[in-house]
């Protein structure tokens, strides 16, 4: 026991264990996710971070000795931002025909989502640097990080409230859509896949990325435009007196 | 190797992205304006091809590069147990807005005769 416990000990403090653990459990979730046929309660990421998360905490490992190994994976968020450039390329004759109407649904996605995020929380009562890390939810987390400490937020809490955005849309994105009775054409899974981009960025990209490849590519090209969006308006806004 | 090629593209392009935002004092993070410059580069056969596998492996497995921050959610429990349900409340209403406004925009100005 003691010598297990030791082990234990040494493998934890060690990067190769928050590298090794957040592979492993992402591929036994990706495996449970394709063998529920890809419901969306099953989700990979809810259920890593879950998981994780639980272990971390029943074992007293603290994050940053976690995150001394997950950092390998965390760093590729960057050069997968570059990437998005690759999707939107791919669409450009589709994006030159509809970037009107592609940029106006962005806009409108995106401001609804930040505004509606801060307004709501604003009559709830949430802290003021909590109200300013809910601006920029909707995009991925590096760039929400990015723009939270620009405006005077907590990049942290930024990022925990993107990834949560991002669950929540991949969650319950399917339900809204039939509400709203979106339809199931191709042009209707551009729509569904371009709203998952703007409101649950990569974590949405990645749902409608399963569900339809139509709906994925346009979730990639949302997912671009609502980052350069958000990291140019929000910092804008912040700056207007009051 | 085709990827690896790719890999060192996007990292170049990133460095140059940071550099540029650093620069000039933009307040777009450096590697957006990696995006944008990408996507001129993208015209170049020679960047494209290595570009796009490396692209599709690492978009294929986007979901993965969250799971780090997410797990960062254990370190703000004191903060999610006084405001869970407020904060709750606050991240799936306005996520509804977004995706609702987007779609119903989308839809409200779809083609007619396009599949």
């Amino acid at each position: 026991m003691a010598d297990f416990v030791s082990l234990w000990v040494y493998l934890s403090s060690s990067p190769l264990f928050g590298l090794t653990a957040t592979l492993v459990v992402y591929l036994l979730a990706q495996a449970a996710y394709a063998r529920s046929g890809h419901a969306p309660w099953a989700n990979p990421v809810l259920w890593s971070v879950v998981v994780l998360a639980g272990t971390l905490l029943a074992t007293r490992v603290p994050y940053p000795q976690y995150f001394s190994g997950a950092q390998f994976i965390h760093f590729l968020l960057g050069p997968a931002v570059v990437a998005l450039a690759w999707p939107m390329w791919q669409r450009r004759a589709a994006l030159r025909s509809r970037w009107g109407r592609l940029l106006l649904a962005a806009l409108a996605g995106g401001v609804a989502a930040s505004a509606s995020a801060v307004a709501i929380g604003w009559a709830l009562g949430l802290p003021r640097d909590a109200l300013l890390s809910l601006a920029p939810k909707s995009v991925t987390a590096p760039v929400a990080m990015g723009i939270a400490q620009a405006i005077g937020g907590v990049p942290a809490l930024a990022a925990v409230f993107a990834v949560l955005s991002g669950l929540v849309g991949a969650l319950s994105g399917k339900y809204l859509f039939t509400l709203l009775k979106i339809q199931t054409d191709t042009q209707g899974w551009a729509a569904r896949g371009f709203a998952l981009g703007t409101a649950a960025h990569g974590i949405g990209a990645a749902r409608a990325l399963q569900v339809h490849p139509e709906a994925g590519a346009y979730a990639g090209l949302a997912l671009g435009l609502q980052v350069l969006l958000a990291s140019l308006l929000i910092p804008l806004v912040a700056r207007l007196p009051g | 190797m085709e990827v690896l090629k790719g890999l060192a593209w996007l990292l170049v392009f990133q460095s140059v992205g940071e550099a540029v935002s650093r620069a000039l004092g933009l307040p777009v993070p450096g590697p957006v304006i990696g995006m944008l410059l990408m996507f001129g580069g993208l015209f170049h056969p020679a960047v494209r091809q290595p570009v796009g596998a490396c692209a599709d492996a690492l978009l294929a497995h986007l979901s993965l590069l969250f799971i780090p921050v997410g797990v960062g959610v254990m370190t703000h429990l004191a903060l999610l147990e006084q405001w869970g349900l407020r904060i709750l409340v606050v991240i799936v209403l306005s996520t509804w807005a977004g995706l609702g406004v987007t779609a119903w925009v989308l839809q409200a100005l779809r083609e007619p005769n396009d599949g």
